[in-house]
């Protein structure tokens, strides 16, 4: 099964990537102005003060030390402890994906309940009603940023209406009231994807009608409505799921912003807060996250390609 | 792009208030916001300001306290005495008292908390301020005596501060997250990046508190901060950082606004080792082409207070020196000309991404502009490459920033600073407040170091930042003023439904 050895490869390749990426990021990080320890206390500290923090922190080391010990900590799954808060950064990021990953879940979900139908429905009717007023809001969808969109939704259903908090989170220990606060940030992290994906899923599904097997199987009596459901979209999603996961790192970007607006305590605050306070570990494991999802979600879709489509297994 | 279009939406924000459910609320829950989450809850470590914020009087207790008003009150030390000579410090500790884990307070462990806080290994930013202590003794469990290597009359007032608060030995190292205090409230939860949540304690050894919750919600952007008092998930902003939204709040009556005094004097620190800024009569000139109330009102909306000083109006030393070098922009072109630049000069003006201080740097560009002088201005990341740039390598011309610690006028005593200034007459004067043995000797240090400070300009003078405070009507107790950074929710009660 030479397709396996395919996998295998891509998995290889990807673990030395994140190695790289590590080795910049460590730099990336700690060659940025900023002493974390000045920092931390302030502008009235004296300099035994700095130099006892420095050396708690592990500060005074070298480089290279640093660098192996942080390694050395993420294979063991430690990943070092907050400067800012004390706390295992493993746990802190834990925490933080428990607001996070149901965020951006729900967002892609809304974007794929969105774009699917309505790109399918455009591309079945090109010009028509819904088509014309689908390019339209995929216009605006673009061009409007996500961060606009979640004040305008702050604005108009959270203070207007009262339903959804204007910001925060409540905890899931407060039960499934907690998602409230996630309906809004969803929404504003999704309709810009959405755009996009309506639009790729139209083209897509566009293109895949025009193409001579689908007429050959119309001609040869096949429904419009099977042809489009066991031909056209199956064929079709390979450019859709191409998209979606191209849209990771801007959906985790998006995430920051977002998360910003409606002070969500998720990993994209975690991680905007600790760059502008020198928490040095945390950056450099919420940014290597970062990477490493964008990394394993363009091996992904490699994979899925593989999946959707036979005649790459057999060219592997 | 992103600031300017949250100022946009500010005024709509407001708007849309109008027709938010009503928020009345009755109970003895009470949340607060504050903009900068603190690193770590314990105020002995680590910059204080934040963690203070949080747990300083709820949670955590000193010696004694500053009370509403500015003044030192006794906390668990019940009475004091000073010897004639200002050298020994002799404490009367509260018997009974216990902290959140049932250790009891005595004067062994605010000896190790002394000890701690001066020892080789300290982490507290405020460390320096207790340089004065030499020896701390427990002679008996209710007795503590200080000893001083010289007199320090600012000792006591320091000793109330956030960074001074007493700690138990068994749980100091772990205060950071979970502290452990002889306060009212006990900390039950912090959940990272957005609250804390604390509960009253039933051991508390002083008068109970009216709350029996008392969330701190950590909202930076002031926007988001109305946007949540507005739709009801907080009740208390004491320190409003959008001057421009505060006064749809006095209109409302669902809400109690108070423009209190604070202690942030937001100055235009300048590099006085450099020039042009070396020459005495270029820092005049700068100063004078500055109109300060037109100032204040494109920054603040009007609300501060012109400063002629490194003191706020909150200090009850405080002198009006705006009188020293008045809005004079003819005067200010002549005393450039006399230091040799007719034509004026160029610098670079590095500026913190606060909002504040972008403000009034663009402002204060256009002031210069009419005496001839161009500042560039140069954003910096604040704090990071801020307290790299400009605080620890001196590297910039002019900055401008808000110091928010009381009574810390003693900053431009200290070398090195990112001011560069050297006075012998003002470290007279500061060493003169050490000595002072009577109040009136104090008040006239205080009186002379700000003096000289007005005179000689080592950073302009711009504005004090008011307290601008924002709660539900229905609430009683909050602090008005800000004589020290303090959410202290101890006095605070719901009176009506």
């Amino acid at each position: 099964m030479p397709w396996v050895k395919t996998v295998f490869k891509r998995l290889a390749g990807l673990a030395l990537t994140v190695l790289a990426a590590s080795v910049v990021i460590f730099l990336a990080v700690s060659l940025a102005p900023g002493d974390p320890a000045q920092i931390m206390l302030g502008t009235s500290a004296q300099p035994d003060t700095l130099a006892a923090l420095r050396r708690q922190l592990g500060l005074d080391q070298p480089l290279v030390w640093q660098y192996l010990h942080w390694l050395g900590g993420i294979v063991t799954g430690d990943l070092g402890r907050s400067y800012t808060y004390g706390t295992p950064v493993a746990t802190l990021i834990g925490q933080k994906l428990l607001v996070t990953l149901p965020l951006t879940a729900l967002a892609t979900a809304l974007a794929l309940a969105i774009a699917l139908p309505l790109g399918v429905w455009s591309a079945d009717r090109p010009n028509g009603p819904v088509d014309i007023l689908g390019q339209i809001l995929s216009q605006f969808g673009i061009a409007i940023p996500n961060f606009w969109i979640g004040l305008l939704l702050i604005l108009g259903l959270a203070l207007g209406t009262g339903w959804f908090p204007s910001g925060g989170f409540e905890g899931w220990d407060t039960g499934p009231s907690a998602l409230l606060s996630l309906i809004l940030p969803a929404i504003a992290l999704a309709l810009p994807q959405a755009a996009v994906l309506t639009r790729v899923t139209r083209t897509a599904v566009l293109d895949i009608t025009g193409q001579d097997f689908i007429r050959t199987a119309r001609a040869k009596g096949l429904s419009r409505q099977r042809a489009l459901w066991q031909h056209v979209l199956p064929n079709a999603l390979v450019p859709v799921v191409t998209m979606l996961g191209l849209q990771i790192p801007f959906l985790i970007s998006g995430a920051v912003l977002v998360e910003n607006v409606f002070n969500l305590p998720g990993i994209g605050s975690l991680a905007y807060q600790a760059l502008a306070q020198r928490d040095l570990i945390v950056v450099q494991n919420t940014v290597l996250l970062f990477a490493t999802l964008t990394l394993v979600s363009n091996a992904l879709v490699d994979l899925a390609y593989l999946a959707l489509d036979p005649r790459l297994r057999s060219r592997s | 792009m992103f600031s300017t279009l949250k100022r946009a939406l500010a005024v709509s924000l407001c708007l849309a208030s109008l027709t938010s459910p009503a928020l009345a609320r009755s109970g003895t829950d009470v949340t607060f916001v504050q903009a900068v989450e603190p690193q770590g809850l314990d105020p002995t470590s680590g910059s204080p300001v934040a963690a203070g914020q949080v747990t300083w009087e709820n949670v955590f207790e000193g010696l004694v306290a500053i009370d509403r008003n500015g003044q030192i009150q006794p906390q668990l030390a019940r009475s004091w005495q000073i010897s004639e000579d200002g050298l020994t410090y002799r404490f009367a500790l509260q018997p009974d008292v216990q902290f959140h884990n049932g250790t009891p307070f005595s004067s062994a462990s605010a000896k190790f908390t002394l000890d701690r806080l001066l020892s080789d290994q300290s982490t507290n930013g405020q460390k320096a301020l207790f340089s004065a202590i030499e020896t701390v003794e427990a002679p008996d469990p209710q007795t503590l005596v200080l000893h001083l290597s010289h007199p320090d009359s600012d000792l006591l007032y320091w000793l109330g501060f956030p960074a001074a608060v007493m700690v138990d030995p068994a749980s100091a190292a772990s205060n950071a997250t979970q502290p452990v205090g002889t306060g009212p409230f006990k900390v039950d939860e912090w959940r990272k990046g957005d609250r804390v949540l604390m509960s009253a304690w039933d051991g508390y050894w002083g008068t109970k508190p009216a709350l029996s919750h008392v969330t701190a919600r950590f909202i930076a952007d002031p926007q988001a901060q109305s946007a949540a008092l507005q739709s009801g998930q907080v009740d208390i902003i004491s320190e409003f950082a959008a001057p421009e939204l505060f006064d749809r709040f006095t209109k409302d009556a669902r809400f109690t606004t108070h423009v209190g005094s604070g202690e942030m004097e937001v100055v235009a620190g300048m590099n006085n080792a450099r020039k042009p800024f070396d020459d005495l009569r270029v820092r005049q000139a700068l100063q004078m082409s500055i109109d300060r109330s037109m100032l204040i009102e494109a920054v603040k909306s009007g609300y501060g207070t012109p400063i002629g000083t490194h003191f706020s109006p909150a200090s009850p030393y405080y002198e009006d020196l705006t009188g020293e070098y008045p809005y004079d922009p003819a005067r200010a072109r002549q005393l450039l000309a006399e230091a040799g630049y007719p034509d004026g000069f160029a610098f670079t003006f590095k500026v913190p991404t606060r909002s504040y201080a972008q403000r009034s740097a663009e402002i204060l560009q256009a002031f210069f502009q009419q005496i001839g002088v161009t500042a560039t201005i140069e954003p910096s990341t604040f704090p990071a490459t801020w307290i790299q740039d400009v605080f620890k390598d001196s590297n910039y011309d002019m900055t401008i920033i808000g110091h928010a610690e009381p009574m810390d006028i003693g900053i431009y005593a200290r070398s090195p600073y990112y001011f560069n200034y050297h006075s012998e007459a003002f470290s007279a004067a500061l060493s003169a407040i050490s000595q002072a043995r009577d109040e009136a000797a104090r008040a006239a240090g205080y009186h002379k170091a700000q003096e000289i400070l007005a005179h000689d300009l080592p950073a302009l003078f711009l504005y004090s930042d008011p307290k601008l405070g924002v709660w539900k009507a229905g609430l009683t107790g909050v602090w008005e003023n800000g004589p020290v950074p303090a959410n202290d929710m101890t006095d605070v009660r719901w009176t009506s439904d």
